[in-house]
């Protein structure tokens, strides 16, 4: 299937991302796990109490 | 030969009353909707509504048609849509719209009329009591509500051709489609996190019903325009989405594959050797890897086969162009898209995080249960996986990556605004939308193919709607703008 070769190949453009992502790892990741660690500590702070009985407790009726 | 693929998504939202002795489903509904739609409400028009009639032209012994629920609460708002109470669940069905990042701007908009919503009844509420709604698809306990959407397609094209074509389509588009969760249901056991919401609900290939023994293919033959030109696709296996590219590829990549199918430009046949399964099988596998049995004994795996699809999408581009399917740009910005993710989902899925639905949530999931060492199994990644769902914006998960920066938005919020208030200007919703803001209190009643207006004198008059594409701003703004009063309109119309 020559075509769809054709199509599979990633762009130039992703490949010089890629090289960029890779060029200074330590800082960027260092970012993102300070990033992820700062979302998730928010999404505690909204998430709902007593996850157990709240999960049980979301019953429907079937729909449609 | 194709037609315009008019489209619209409607959607069931999970709902829960929370505080009351008496938590019903049907009256949180219609709290919801009343609230909403305090100021101005016209009645829907059940007189062209026939949801048992099959496609295949006949109805099955045994199959059980939908009821129609008259009594509960029903509204038409003036973006074109309906608003109302669809068995135990608020149910809103976006206007028509011609092509799928419109139909994405409608499927949004929605949501923000179910949070508005979710404000207004706290008016009415008792102390301690509140209403909450989910966009998803499953309680979790073997009970699901559907996210469908409808396509218009050209009638004379076969259903069988239709069918063969649209089973490994539906099978293989929930890699990008699916809206993730986690655990299974409807005897799927062992599993951590699937890809679909809906998947383990789908028991048979062909069918009528839409809450027992689920089709993949459903039947319902209820075009709500001109039966003898349309068809209206009625679509049950997706999921609902919130993450906007996920809407994109689903509404616009089947609107070109139904183009594709109308034009009889498949080559390829894709059927697969037993397509219950597999709807399972590849909502199941994260991993993305194993291969389907196809019926002429080949292998491949859904990311092959959607790249299949891709392919005959590119040349029939070339070949028909895309103008049934949003033009040059939204139709060409849909395959690019398509493309992009397919590369995506075979080299790094999880680059698709804020793209896609179950890549989104599954990354969330995984950093949680990774931070606090938790299982599948654990109640609180459960939790997560509903409140992704939740939609008020505070307590909304999915919200919360939003408002980080972390997901890709296809549209602005303040068209989105917009489009809770205004018609799409491109389908004859703009003409039910622009009626009715501009004379609520002469419309008695209205529905998809029709409006009913009291012009002051004796008879009620209806004014069919049955060509979807007519009605247009193009087609009827200046006639609108010109006209003082709805009798005027119905000369104007008639003369």
């Amino acid at each position: 299937m020559p075509e769809r070769e054709q199509i599979r190949k990633p762009t130039p453009q992703k490949r010089d991302e890629q090289v960029a992502e890779t060029a200074a790892p330590t800082e960027t990741s260092e970012k993102l796990k300070s990033d992820l660690d700062d979302l998730l500590d928010e999404i505690d702070s909204v998430l709902e109490t007593n996850a157990e009985e709240f999960v049980r407790s979301y019953v429907q009726k079937g729909g449609e | 030969m194709a037609v315009a693929k008019l489209c619209g998504i409607e959607t069931e939202y999970g709902v829960v009353l929370r505080g009351a002795a008496d938590p019903n489903p049907v009256l949180a509904s219609s709290m919801l909707i009343n609230g909403y739609v305090d100021d101005h409400r016209v009645g829907w028009d059940f007189e062209d509504e026939s949801p048992a009639t099959d496609a295949r032209g006949f109805a099955r012994q045994g199959a059980q048609p939908p009821d129609i629920e008259t009594h509960l609460v029903n509204a038409v708002l003036t973006n074109g849509a309906r608003y109302y109470v669809d068995h135990a669940h608020p149910e809103y069905s976006s206007p028509e719209c011609s092509d799928a990042l419109q139909a994405v701007l409608y499927d949004k908009a929605g949501e923000r009329i179910l949070a508005r919503s979710m404000q207004a009844a706290r008016r009415i509420l008792g102390d301690g009591q509140e209403i909450v709604v989910y966009k998803n698809n499953s309680d979790g306990k073997g009970n699901s509500y559907g996210c469908h959407e409808n396509y218009l397609v050209d009638r004379t094209v076969s259903f069988v051709r239709l069918v063969r074509n649209l089973i490994p389509w539906f099978v293989t588009r929930q890699i990008y489609c699916g809206a993730g969760k986690v655990g299974g249901e409807n005897g799927s056991d062992n599993i951590g996190f699937q890809i679909t919401q809906r998947a383990d609900f789908f028991e048979e290939e062909v069918g009528l019903e839409t809450t027992l023994k689920r089709p993949i293919i459903n039947t319902r033959d209820e075009p709500h325009a001109d039966p003898h030109k349309y068809r209206r696709l009625h679509v049950i296996v997706g999921d609902a989405n919130l993450c906007e590219v996920s809407t994109l590829l689903k509404v616009g990549t089947t609107a070109i594959c139904l183009a594709m199918i109308e034009d009889d430009f498949m080559s390829k046949d894709f059927t697969l050797a037993s397509a219950v399964p597999a709807m399972r099988a590849v909502s199941h596998d994260v991993s993305l890897r194993e291969s389907l049995q196809l019926a002429d004994g080949s292998t491949a795996t859904p990311i092959e086969i959607q790249w299949e699809y891709l392919t005959q999408a590119r040349k029939y581009a070339d070949e028909f162009g895309l103008a049934v399917c949003g033009g040059d740009t939204v139709g060409k910005l849909v395959l690019d898209r398509w493309e992009q993710t397919l590369n995506a989902l075979e080299t790094n899925f999880t680059s698709l995080d804020g793209v896609l639905d179950w890549v989104t949530k599954y990354q969330l999931l995984k950093a949680y249960a990774d931070r606090d060492n938790l299982e599948w199994t654990d109640p609180k990644l459960k939790l997560l996986d509903l409140q992704y769902h939740d939609v008020r914006p505070d307590k909304s998960l999915f919200e919360r990556l939003v408002a980080a920066g972390k997901v890709e938005r296809v549209t602005d919020e303040t068209s989105v605004q917009n489009a809770m208030k205004e018609p799409p200007p491109t389908t004859r919703a703009y003409f039910r939308g622009t009626v009715l803001k501009r004379w609520p209190d002469s419309v008695v009643a209205a529905n998809w193919d029709s409006l009913v207006l009291d012009v002051g004198v004796e008879p009620l008059r209806r004014i069919p709607m049955m060509e979807p594409t007519r009605g247009t701003e193009d087609h009827v703004g200046a006639l609108l703008s010109s006209v003082r009063t709805p009798r005027e309109l119905l000369d104007r119309l008639q003369g």
